[in-house]
């Protein structure tokens, strides 16, 4: 019996929760450009603010998620993404550093193969100081 | 030298040749996306009430310099006399956008220092800075007369900016139809 109120009742509250959730996740998504290490759910600067209201009302008009990123990016540029979209201009940026890494790995494992066996592999006196 | 102990300096190398490109970009200077894009449909209450508001019909298909600034900006107060000697040469309509700033504050910032603009919208929340992508203040875009935005100047406009830079770019433009 409480099994489906519950289930009506989460239902009904779903509407200003889910924008709530769905609003917050759009915004740490989006760079403040002002602070621009922090996204604007973060940013205390004014700026981040009126952004956010600004992506509140274009939730309201209906605009898709991919619309809202789309409105900032073409006014502020792909930098206004917190994760840049992978396209041919990012992929170095992407790919650098695992790449860097595979590198040195590499380059680590080949200084192994070429050390010179350590001496303490062969048996040594027994010192008498 | 075996080649591949020459591995580490070619692969430094060749960061400090990208970090030499990279480094140059201005992490605080956002592209300017929206260059050639018309500008989008805005109409701002006027700064001085009794005037009329300051929409695309204002700049009434003429090329036009739109600046962005603010009481609080304190860039803006470097870069105001430029801007007064701007409107002095009247080579091209300059149209000021109050941003983030209440009206009496604004009124009392050009007041003592004079109003260069031939009119003036207030953004109060922002919404014409986001459409057109500004992040601080001052910026001033260059409007052709076809309402296109011809270009982005990011910080206080200097008198050799004025003439070396934005001067001859409005030479540049299309006259008005």
């Amino acid at each position: 019996m409480i099994g489906p109120i519950l289930a009506l009742a989460l239902a009904a509250a779903a509407g200003p929760a889910a924008d709530d959730a769905r609003a917050i996740a759009l915004q740490k998504e989006l760079r403040c450009v002002v602070c621009q290490n922090e996204s604007i759910n973060d940013s205390a600067a004014p700026l981040a603010a009126d952004m956010r209201a600004a992506l509140r009302e274009r939730m309201a008009a209906g605009d898709s998620d991919a619309e809202i990123k789309a409105y900032f990016v073409e006014r502020y540029g792909d930098f206004v993404l917190m994760r840049p979209p992978l396209k041919a201009t990012t992929v170095a940026l992407w790919a650098a550093p695992g790449l860097f890494l595979g590198i040195g790995a590499l380059m680590f494992a080949l200084y192994l193969r070429q050390r010179p066996p350590l001496d303490d592999d062969q048996p040594t006196d027994e010192a008498g100081a | 030298m075996k080649p591949v102990h020459a591995l580490p300096l070619i692969v430094v190398a060749l960061v400090a040749i990208a970090f030499a490109f990279g480094l140059r970009n201005d992490p605080r200077r956002l592209p300017a996306t929206l260059v050639n894009e018309p500008l989008p449909a805005f109409s701002l209450e006027p700064l001085y009430e009794g005037e009329a508001p300051f929409t695309n019909a204002t700049l009434a298909g003429a090329p036009a310099l739109i600046n962005i600034f603010g009481s609080w900006c304190a860039a803006c107060i470097i870069e105001h006399p430029v801007l007064m000697s701007i409107a002095a040469e009247n080579r091209v309509a300059l149209y000021g956008v109050d941003w983030n700033d209440a009206r009496e504050d604004g009124a009392a910032f050009l007041a003592e220092r004079g109003n260069p603009y031939r009119a003036i919208g207030m953004d109060p929340d922002s919404r014409f800075a986001i459409a057109m992508g500004v992040s601080g203040a001052p910026e001033t875009f260059v409007v052709d007369a076809q309402g296109r935005i011809r270009y982005k100047y990011v910080g206080p406009i200097t008198k050799e900016v004025w003439n070396d830079l934005l001067k001859p770019m409005i030479a540049q433009l299309e006259p008005a139809q």
